[in-house]
């Protein structure tokens, strides 16, 4: 098929077009705006539903109850506006059905900026909203993942009756890059046993998310935590680079991942054995790869554009066995791969440690610069 | 082989529109290739960058601090750019509205009166293309026939009678080589 | 030219001391500039510079706190009446203000305005109506007029699936709590004098514990609209104003006997 040269933002939006998605519920935000000034045009033009709500917060409750019909249906926001559509997203997590979130991170905390950031992992990745749900959430690095992980959000969404998230930031929004589209999927025709349709036919059902018996509740969340361990066992994505004989790891998801894919091109260049592990799953964690690495090399470089939230899950994952160091920039700045690469010379010059923590030793670092 | 280039000028210089044809050329020539602009509230204050990468292998960061090349279309993006093109790369300047000389001397300098050309050519939006012509010229990175196709696939049909121009206005570019 | 001494030293127009000395971001011909200065001018004329605190709001007016020389806040995307709430009730003998956009009061923010206004909250609300989103780059807001295109309702405004626009005067004029409701137009210099008198009269309201005002201001966004800021001045003439009438919505008796 053809390659197209398509803004992230818009490819994301396409991409869910032909996934079949039938109502698109938003509110302007940048850096995400064009996603849906994108749907605007395309879903009526295909007699699909599209509605900019009056904030977030009807936004994604338009998305709850549209999703209640057991069609594909799909949000999309940035960092803030995020923060607000949380409290329906744990609606939606606590009724068990489908839907597609998309975040274009920003930075932050507060207004902040429109610079590209990733200080929404722990929003999305370890809860944000109330009570225990894990939402399904997929980093793309590239904007032809980006169109590949909108899909795949969708099926996993059905499979799984859960929230998937796609979570890019400024930069793969706005950045152009040749993509392959998939083939336009046919509209769904038939629905889930819980989806409400009315009920001509068959046996009246009711969604909600209300329990006031503790114990059914307890029920439900049993079934979500074990709906969870299947995602885990099946759905665990990551990519790897120059792997096979790494003394030495970086890690890092999306954007930081790329900037630390040009970084450790340079490092193997002066003939550093440096790998990359890139996840592209953030939840389910990519933990037995992270395990399994602890036994062959000398040291773990995370890389963020955040103050080290995935951190946390590369230190449980690797439970303090292997020297890890940290490096981020934050607040809307994307590190330069020069840094990344003084940070693997740093790391690969040592001397190492398990001892304290790799972010307060970043920041006893960059405390004397400023 | 990796090759990087920022485009920077005022809004309206088609500064944008220059990069992304560089990145459908590139795309059309098989590479990989990534364009990424300034974007937000800067954007009102008039200044607009971009910078595409053509790259024989799959791209890790679409930034760079040092670019191997250089459009500066106004003063504000020379003395932006000027220090940061990798040493042995290449800055075209359009000479009509920069009012001081290139102090490098380790980059090869391509002075263009870009506005002056494309006036000549009876259409002050054809600017963009005359220096983008001096880059390629100066640039081993696409052939400017590249770019050319790229014009003709990617522009709307209704504006399709302007091609031969825009060719036009990329040799007359062509014709500047850093001294 | 040169001109002589006393020519020179005739000031006819200076900056208001509430107005900062910066350069605003604003695009050239915006009337946000206009609104500023004239709230600036009333704070000046009534000495109520150091007592006054703003709540900037979210849209293109987010840096108003670089623009106004006082005491200033700034609030998340629509809870400026909500901020000026918690503000006015902890210090309620200073002068509190909020200034937002179309957006940001009657999209997001409808609840906080309409909330506020019901409640009777003695502060002042200076609404800019300019019929888009400005800061996104020009999306459908509220009060986006039917058939107008914006970048989010790229065929023109459909009722039928985008519905109507709202009219916030109208509709706050209903709730008891307003005591000072009114709409004006920044498109001419007389309309801006009684912007201006309305502005006043919104303060006016506060000054003597009189409750909620707004003044809402109708608004131009030439870049967003595509237009020069001239024919865009016409626009908002000639499509806003007959959509959107100018005139006094509520006026409490109390606030109808203040003498400016
Ligand atoms: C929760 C949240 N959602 C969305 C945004 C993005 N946003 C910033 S300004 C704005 C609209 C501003 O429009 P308006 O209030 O009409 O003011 P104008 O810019 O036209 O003056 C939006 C949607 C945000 N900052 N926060
Ligand atoms: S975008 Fe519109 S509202 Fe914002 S400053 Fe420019 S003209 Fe004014």
């Amino acid at each position: 098929m053809a390659r197209e040269l398509m803004k992230g933002n818009e490819a994301v939006a396409e991409a869910a077009v032909r996934a079949g998605v039938e109502a698109y519920f938003g509110y302007p935000i940048t850096p995400q705006t064009e996603l849906l000034e994108y749907m605007s045009r395309r879903m009526p033009e295909l007699g699909r539903a599209f509605v900019q709500a009056e904030s977030e917060l009807g936004a994604i409750n338009m998305v709850y109850g549209a999703a209640c019909t057991g069609k594909r249906v799909m949000s999309s926001s940035s960092s803030p506006g995020v923060s607000l559509m949380l409290e329906g997203i744990s609606y939606i997590a606590g009724t068990e059905i489908p839907m597609v979130m998309v975040d274009v991170m920003r930075g932050g905390p507060g207004l902040g900026n429109i610079a590209p950031a990733q200080a929404d992992y722990n929003q999305m990745v370890h809860g944000g909203g109330h009570g225990d749900y894990r939402p399904i959430v997929l980093a793309p690095a590239s904007v032809q993942e980006s169109v590949d992980l909108t899909v795949l959000a969708f099926d996993l969404a059905d499979k799984y009756r859960s929230v998937a998230v796609v979570l890019t930031d400024g930069s793969l929004g706005q950045m152009m890059e040749p993509c392959e589209l998939p083939p336009m999927q046919p509209l769904k025709t038939s629905f889930p046993e819980w989806s409400v349709t009315g009920s001509e036919g068959r046996e009246r059902r009711s969604l909600s998310s209300i329990n006031l018996d503790p114990s059914m509740q307890e029920e439900m969340n049993f079934r979500l935590m074990r709906r969870w361990q299947e995602v885990e066992a099946n759905e665990v994505r990551y990519k790897e680079y120059f792997m096979d004989d790494a003394q030495f790891v970086v890690t890092g998801f999306g954007s930081s991942g790329r900037v630390a894919l040009t970084a450790v091109r340079a490092a193997r260049a002066e003939g550093i054995k440096v790998g990359l592990i890139r996840p592209i799953t953030v939840n389910p964690f990519p933990i037995k790869v992270y395990a399994e690495i602890v036994k062959k090399v000398e040291g773990i470089l995370v890389v963020e554009m955040n103050a080290g939230q995935m951190l946390e899950d590369v230190l449980a994952a690797t439970k303090y066995q292997t020297p890890i160091e940290f490096f981020a920039r934050m607040g809307g700045i994307v590190p330069f791969p020069d840094e990344v690469l003084n940070e693997i010379h740093r790391m690969v010059k040592g001397p190492l440690t398990t001892e304290g923590h790799p972010r307060d030793r970043w920041l006893n670092r960059t405390a004397h610069k400023k | 082989m990796q090759t990087e280039i920022i485009i920077a000028g005022f809004g309206g210089q088609g500064v944008l529109f220059a990069g992304q044809l560089l990145a459908y050329a590139g795309m059309d020539e098989g590479k990989n290739v990534t364009w990424i602009p300034s974007y937000g509230p800067e954007m009102r204050g008039g200044t607009a960058n971009c910078t595409v990468i053509v790259s024989d292998e799959e791209i890790g960061s679409p930034l760079v601090r040092n670019p191997s090349a250089v459009i500066a279309m106004n003063r504000p993006s020379l003395d932006k750019y000027e220090d940061q093109v990798k040493p042995g790369g290449v800055l075209v300047v359009n000479a009509s509205i920069v009012d001081r000389p290139v102090n490098r001397t380790d980059i090869k300098v391509v002075e263009v009166d870009a506005n002056g050309i494309a006036e000549k050519l009876g259409d002050k939006r054809m600017t963009n293309m005359v220096l983008l012509g001096a880059l390629l010229a100066n640039l081993p990175v696409l052939p400017q026939a590249a770019i050319e196709k790229a014009l003709k696939g990617h522009l709307p049909e209704r504006h399709h009678k302007l091609l031969p121009k825009n060719y036009e206005a990329l040799s007359e570019g062509a014709k500047h080589k850093a001294k | 030219m040169a001109l002589n001494e006393s020519e020179m030293e005739t000031m006819v127009y200076e900056r208001p001391e509430a107005l900062t000395n910066g350069i605003t971001h604003y695009c050239p011909g915006c009337t946000h500039g206009t609104a500023h200065r004239l709230i600036a001018e009333v704070i000046d004329e009534m000495g109520l510079r150091d007592k006054t605190i703003g709540v900037a709001s979210v849209g293109c007016s987010v840096f108003a706190y670089n623009y106004f020389d006082f005491d200033f806040v700034q609030a998340p995307h629509g809870r400026a009446p909500a901020m000026a709430t918690g503000v006015k009730r902890v210090l309620p003998d200073r002068i509190v203000m909020t200034y937002q956009g179309d957006g940001d009061l009657a999209s997001i923010g409808m609840a906080e305005i309409v909330h506020a206004a019901a409640r009777g909250e003695n502060i002042s609300v200076f609404f800019l109506n300019n019929a888009n989103y400005g800061m996104t780059g020009g999306q459908m807001a509220p009060t986006t007029l039917p058939g107008q295109k914006t970048t989010s309702s790229p065929n023109g405004r459909d009722v039928e699936t985008q519905g109507y626009p709202i009219k916030v005067s109208e509709l706050l004029s209903t709730l008891d709590g307003a005591s000072y409701v009114v709409r004006r137009s920044l498109h001419d210099a007389k309309n801006i004098r009684l912007a201006k008198k309305a502005i006043r009269m919104a303060f006016e309201t506060q000054v003597r514990g009189l409750g909620f005002s707004m003044v809402e201001l109708l608004s131009i966004c030439p870049t967003n609209w595509g237009m020069t800021p001239l024919n865009s001045l016409q626009w908002l003439e000639e499509k806003m104003v007959p959509y959107y009438p100018l005139g006094d919505y509520k006026v409490h008796p109390a606030v109808a006997e203040i003498k400016i």
